[in-house]
């Protein structure tokens, strides 16, 4: 009994806490009257307008769709390159051809090797340094005709293929937002700084 | 007056009207006085003449939702690129945006994530800047050998407007960015949902969430109804029909910035976020394609632009390269926009070659073809900003090389 009203007070301060949460803009015209006036890091006067409204967390979730290299907004779900290969016949093929590399539409597989020659071939194996970069983009722009209309598990079966076709990972291995980030890309450490000026066509 | 005659008077007099009317469109080859009639009345939404015809040039591809338009650089004047004509690049297509239900979230590593309508956005304090915005693809046709057959298709992928919309930085601090935060990912609504990232410092210094293009709304193909302006960024960083920015501690490495728009060097690495589009300048007027009716007096005409400040100089040259004069800049000379330059040259009638060459105010002066491939060879594909040379046949004809 003591515990069930402890834990009641506390529900109704979580409560209110949370009613603080959600009405925050109120709260915070409530503070300010008008606008608050502070002074900033470079000793700037910053204003805050309260314009704006706190962002619904369902919009944030169904918005969240950059993928970063730690994987942190990868979605739920898995597949193989085995299940992937049968999306890829069916939705991508058409485009970027039956072994990803006869086009019309970009290279997707091969050119491992070829970045220093006089005919570099940038694909996914040869080039891009994360393989969140292909759940990322898979998922937001392909296929051409209908972006964003894969599932979850659609696009880490798409990545599998793509990744195992490029020689990276198994056919079996299972694609989640555990392995996905893990995976070692060829390129990885292709990339480096901005080096400009570099022309030395700088006046005294 | 009988009312049967009344009414045919009117109806006779309205039938005069209307074929004065018709008259003003004067058929071709006939010169209508233009003072001896009505003109067209007044229109609540105005358009060129329609005697002009300068258009884009569209790159041919298979997918015309995922190309680019340039703009007629050799046949326009002054800074200020018209909205009609300024260049597009897209992704996804243009999206249709109603700007009643569009919204704008800021969130991540931010104190209180925040959404906000365009019309709770167009109530912050409002700034504006003239700039120029060039996609970091423009002259990649230079990169081999000179080729493109006018300025339009070889510098045709910048263009210069005046912004309206509310600083990035007031928006972030309405929103509390967090100390550990580096990085903003910015997103689109198109169906491309393009993505790039921006690092936090120049966020936090002159970026644009803007609204307002040369006093109006966007344009759709600009990213109506909300774009950001990144002064002096490659184009593509300047996302359209922005939705969305994440305040995050890293970059993300977008397709748009690792297997596009990076720039690989001869020894098969690749520069990553290589944002600043470095001086540049080009001869409009004269350019290849053109035709010089005789020899004589003409203008040089060109523009000149830097992703990292103002234009000091503007040189051309009207021996291909051997002496080059300072060319006359006519303010406004702002940093990171279009600078017109103007130079009066006598032309012998003989061969020769037109080229400008640029330096801003860092000092930095734009390089020739030749510096440009020997350190990042000929494999590269965006940021060329090579000394353009226009070539003039002993019959006037203007070419590129
Ligand atoms: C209707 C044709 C079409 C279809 C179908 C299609 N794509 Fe694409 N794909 C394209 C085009 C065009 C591009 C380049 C888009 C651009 O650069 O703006 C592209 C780009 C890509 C890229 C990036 C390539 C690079 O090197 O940057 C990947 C990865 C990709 N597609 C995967 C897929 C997958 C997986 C599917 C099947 C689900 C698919 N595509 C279906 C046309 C298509």
């Amino acid at each position: 009994m003591g515990d069930a009203r402890r834990s009641s007070r506390h529900d109704r301060k979580r409560a209110r806490r949370r009613a603080i949460v959600r009405h925050w803009p109120i709260t915070l015209i409530l503070l300010t009257a008008a606008v608050v006036n502070t002074v900033n890091a470079d000793g700037e006067h910053q204003l805050f307008y309260g314009l704006g409204k706190a962002a619904p967390a369902d919009l944030i979730a169904r918005w969240d769709i950059a993928i970063g290299p730690r994987g942190d907004e990868l979605p739920t779900g898995h597949g193989t390159a085995v299940e992937g290969a049968v999306l890829y016949a069916l939705q991508c093929a058409y485009c970027h051809g039956t072994n990803g590399h006869e086009g019309p539409d970009p290279v997707l597989v091969g050119g491992r090797g070829s970045l220093a020659t006089s005919s570099p071939v940038l694909t996914i194996g040869s080039y891009w340094p994360y393989a969140t970069t292909l759940f990322d983009y898979i998922n937001r722009a392909m296929p051409f005709v209908g972006p964003g209309s894969l599932k979850a598990n659609d696009v880490y079966a798409l990545s599998a293929y793509l990744l195992h076709a490029n020689g990276i990972v198994a056919e079996d291995e299972v694609m989640d937002r555990d392995s996905l980030p893990k995976v070692q890309m060829p390129n990885r450490s292709g990339f480096i700084p901005d080096a400009r000026p570099d022309t030395g066509a700088q006046q005294p | 007056m009988a009312e049967g005659d009344r009414r045919q008077f009117f109806r006779r007099v309205r039938t005069t009207l209307a074929g004065a009317a018709a008259a003003v469109a004067a058929p071709a080859g006939f010169t209508l006085d233009t003072t001896k009639v009505q003109g067209a009345v007044a229109r609540e939404y105005g358009a060129r003449s329609r005697y002009e015809t300068l258009k884009r040039w569209i790159t041919p591809a298979r997918f015309l939702g995922s190309t680019a338009s340039w703009t007629p650089l050799g046949e326009l004047n002054g800074i200020i690129t018209p909205s009609s004509l300024h260049y597009e690049r897209h992704h996804g297509g243009v999206p249709d945006i109603d700007p009643a239900s569009h919204q704008f979230l800021i969130h991540g590593l931010v104190e209180r994530p925040l959404v906000f309508s365009l019309a709770q956005l167009q109530r912050f304090p409002i700034t504006q800047r003239i700039c120029f915005l060039e996609c970091s693809g423009n002259s990649y046709t230079e990169w081999r050998t000179p080729s493109a057959p006018s300025v339009q298709r070889s510098h045709g992928l910048t263009s210069c407007s005046e912004w309206s919309g509310v600083r990035l930085k007031t928006l972030l601090a309405e929103a509390g960015v967090m100390t550990e935060a580096s990085w903003v990912v910015a997103e689109g609504a198109d169906g491309a949902a393009m993505t790039r990232s921006i690092p936090l410092a120049k966020c936090l210094d002159d970026v644009l969430v803007a609204y307002a293009q040369n006093g109006e709304a966007l344009r759709p193909e600009q990213g109506y109804p909300l774009r950001l302006i990144v002064p002096g960024f490659e184009g593509s960083i300047n996302v359209k029909w922005l939705r969305r920015l994440k305040i995050v501690d890293q970059p993300y490495y977008s397709r748009e910035e690792t297997s596009k728009y990076t720039d690989l060097l001869p020894d098969g690495r690749a520069r990553e976020f290589t944002f600043t589009m470095e001086a540049k300048s080009v001869i409009t007027a004269p350019s290849a394609g053109m035709r010089l009716s005789g020899a004589g007096f003409h203008e040089v005409r060109g523009l000149a632009w830097s992703g990292r400040g103002a234009i000091t100089r503007v040189e051309v040259s009207a021996d291909g390269g051997e002496h080059w004069q300072d060319a006359t800049l006519h303010g406004p000379v702002l940093p990171i926009c279009h600078t017109r330059f103007t130079c009066p040259w006598e032309w012998d009638g003989t061969p020769t070659a037109l080229l400008s060459r640029c330096t801003d105010e860092t000092g930095y002066v734009q390089p020739t073809r030749e510096q440009l491939r020997s350190v990042r060879g000929d494999k590269s594909f965006y940021h060329y900003n090579g000394i353009q040379s226009w070539r003039i046949g002993a019959d006037g004809t203007v070419t590129n090389g």
